[in-house]
């Protein structure tokens, strides 16, 4: 168990290390740089320009640029180019403001996902089966911000809920409780259209995987006992058909990051992927690098917790 | 007698024959068929196919419709309305109505969105035809020459680290750095989509070379000194390809999503050209005042999507073996 851990371990870290080279290379050689910015600014002149290549290392070759961003990212003195802030500090505020939308989505789709989909399992082909299908369908191919436009749309002029930015303006004052309920309705939107999508996969996915195991030979035989159905499917069946997604808890990590740049930019939200697509229309290096290192570094961590919950798991599973 | 008999012989013999000479494509295609959803889906594929190149036709070779005729007058006239007397001959839509109304220029709607379908299509063909390709040649190289050592590591050990290295990217980020850096390019939006969609090909392919390598039919033309080229693309790829073409087809789904919601960050297709996702980003402003702008491409999309994920569904459905023996 041990070596294999550590085996794995040090892999995944040849594998983040060419990740963060791969990416630095297609940051670096892209045309576009940080000085091109504003190019119609009069102000702007080629010595600025110079300077401003030199303060940021951007005239020294890519392998020590690529040393250098190394060397300040884990001394923690890695500055922003655009506002000079440090850069780690910063990643980390606006990861505690996705950090409430992601679990909040997380637990959307994961209570809402089984029963549809073990549902639609058990009566395949009823017409429950074949309308939460097709919506499954429909979720996921409606582009997110169309669906999240017309919700926005509904539900101020339905509900009179906010749900632009994480809270309403003007209510520093309010007490504790007025704030928190501010907050949470702020929430229920935007993770509710971040869940969409994801419980469309989701319950596609347990009811093939519940379908599976449905038609395996111990399902038969526990019907043959003449146990009850839903001993059947509930002790027998979703038991073995809920080993998969145990590892899936791992593949939800990097989605902290990826999927989010949409739904925050829609509904206002002061987080991660925003920061990132506000690093990418500035140039702004050192965060567009930095997220996207935190982000497959998370994605490899995440692979690496699914293998071993798998095997803590799955008597069946020996690492090795 | 003897001759009904002869009769029923030869038609039981033709069943039979029928039973055992069913191409996999016939046997495809009766599984297929039964999935009501997926023959909708195909029927709207093929109608979007037609609408596509007619769009291309109708709007570029033989100007029937001219998506970039500016006609300030008749700006925001709804579905179905009138032209006004004032828009000169040339630029007149055909028969003097537009039928998707017009949007804050005064362009004809119906005129872009015939324009947009033959972009958006091939934005998604192009980009699953690059991915298909890198696709099947690193899974293919994988699977046939996966025990080669190249130095310190095998071919095969090199292409799946290098596909784990891929894997790790947040895929969309990644999409967003790189076409917001490169110049703006309805080609760079395809290359990029392309080679940053190929791991899931790869994979598929490389599991079933390495099944494939092992069975008889590839061992016979190997011991038959076929050269490997044609061991390859003639007997192995035809046997493999099955699962490519399902993921392709969700593929040109998730193209075209991810085209629009480039479109909607202001990274996507720029003017002139026209693809559905920027038609539906530049309609979000007037979503008030002019409905028909945000609604109609958002339900396009929506409705072809659906359609190539429903195709793409119904085809697993039909390939999976495990429903063929039933």
């Amino acid at each position: 168990m041990w070596p294999y851990i550590l085996r794995n371990l040090l892999q995944r870290l040849v594998l983040l290390f060419i990740v963060s080279v791969i990416a630095h290379g297609v940051v670096h050689l892209a045309p576009g740089e940080p000085t091109e910015v504003d190019p119609s600014n009069p102000r702007m002149k080629p010595e600025d320009i110079v300077k401003i290549r030199k303060a940021f290392h951007l005239d020294e070759p890519l392998h020590l640029q690529y040393a250098y961003w190394m060397r300040d990212l884990f001394s923690g003195e890695l500055k922003s180019f655009k506002d000079s802030q440090p850069v780690l500090p910063k990643i980390w505020d606006r990861f505690l403001n996705s950090l409430p939308l992601f679990i909040l989505a997380t637990i959307i789709i994961w209570t809402l996902s089984f029963p549809t989909g073990i549902h639609a399992a058990v009566r395949r082909g009823s017409v429950y089966d074949r309308s939460t299908t097709f919506i499954a369908y429909t979720l996921i191919s409606v582009p997110g911000f169309f669906l999240s436009y017309l919700a926005i749309l509904w539900v101020v002029s339905v509900l009179g809920v906010p749900v632009i930015g994480m809270r309403t303006f003007g209510m520093e004052d309010a007490l504790p409780l007025f704030r928190g309920m501010d907050r949470l309705w702020h929430l229920v939107v935007p993770s509710l259209m971040t869940a969409l999508g994801g419980i469309a996969v989701l319950s596609r996915y347990v009811r093939s995987q519940m379908l599976e195991v449905i038609g395996q030979d111990y399902v038969r035989t526990a019907r043959a006992k003449g146990l009850p159905e839903d001993q059947v499917i509930y002790r027998h069946a979703l038991r073995n058909a809920l080993l998969p997604f145990v590892t899936m808890f791992g593949f939800l990590l990097p989605g902290l990051i990826g999927g989010s740049v949409i739904f925050e930019q829609i509904f206002a939200w002061p987080g991660l992927g925003r920061l990132g697509y506000d690093a990418i229309l500035s140039r702004d290096f050192p965060v567009i690098l930095t997220i996207n290192f935190i982000a497959a570094a998370l994605t490899l961590a995440g692979t690496f917790m699914s293998d071993l919950l798998y095997a803590a798991v799955d008597p069946r599973i020996r690492l090795h | 007698m003897a001759e009904a008999l002869r009769n029923m012989q030869g038609e039981s013999d033709k069943a039979a024959q029928s039973m055992t000479h069913e191409t996999p494509f016939e046997e495809f295609w009766k599984l297929f068929k039964r999935d009501r959803l997926a023959m909708v889906g195909l029927g709207v594929l093929v109608l979007l196919l037609f609408m596509a190149v007619a769009g291309k036709a109708l709007t570029e070779w033989w100007v029937v419709f001219d998506p970039a005729a500016v006609n300030l007058v008749d700006k925001f006239k709804s579905p179905f309305s009138q032209a006004s007397a004032l828009v000169p001959a040339d630029v007149r839509p055909l028969a003097g109505i537009y039928l998707l109304g017009t949007d804050e220029l005064g362009r004809d709607v119906f005129a872009r969105m015939l324009q947009g379908s033959f972009v958006s299509l091939s934005i998604g063909f192009v980009a699953v035809g690059i991915s298909v390709f890198i696709g099947i040649l690193l899974g293919g190289l994988a699977g046939y020459y996966g025990n080669l050592r190249l130095g310190i590591m095998t071919v095969d050990t090199l292409i799946m680290r290098f596909t784990d290295v891929m894997l790790s990217f947040p895929t969309f980020f990644l999409i967003l750095t790189a076409v917001a850096l490169l110049p703006p390019s309805i080609y760079n939006i395809m290359i990029i989509i392309g080679i940053t969609s190929w791991m899931g090909t790869t994979r598929f392919v490389r599991a079933e070379f390495l099944a494939l390598r092992e069975q008889d039919f590839v061992v016979a033309a190997r011991a038959m000194g076929l050269p490997e080229r044609r061991i390859i693309f003639l007997h192995m790829v035809p046997n493999a390809i099955a699962p490519v073409l399902v993921s392709a087809t969700i593929g040109v789904a998730s193209a075209i999503l991810t085209e629009s919601a480039l479109s909607f960050l202001g990274f996507g297709v720029q003017p002139p050209f026209a693809t559905w996702g920027n038609i539906l980003s530049d309609g979000k402003g007037f979503i008030f005042d002019a409905p028909w702008l945000f609604f109609i491409p958002g339900i396009a999309i929506l409705v072809v999507v659906l359609a190539f994920n429903l195709v793409g569904e119904g085809m697993r459905e039909a390939l999976n073996p495990k429903l063929r023996r039933r």
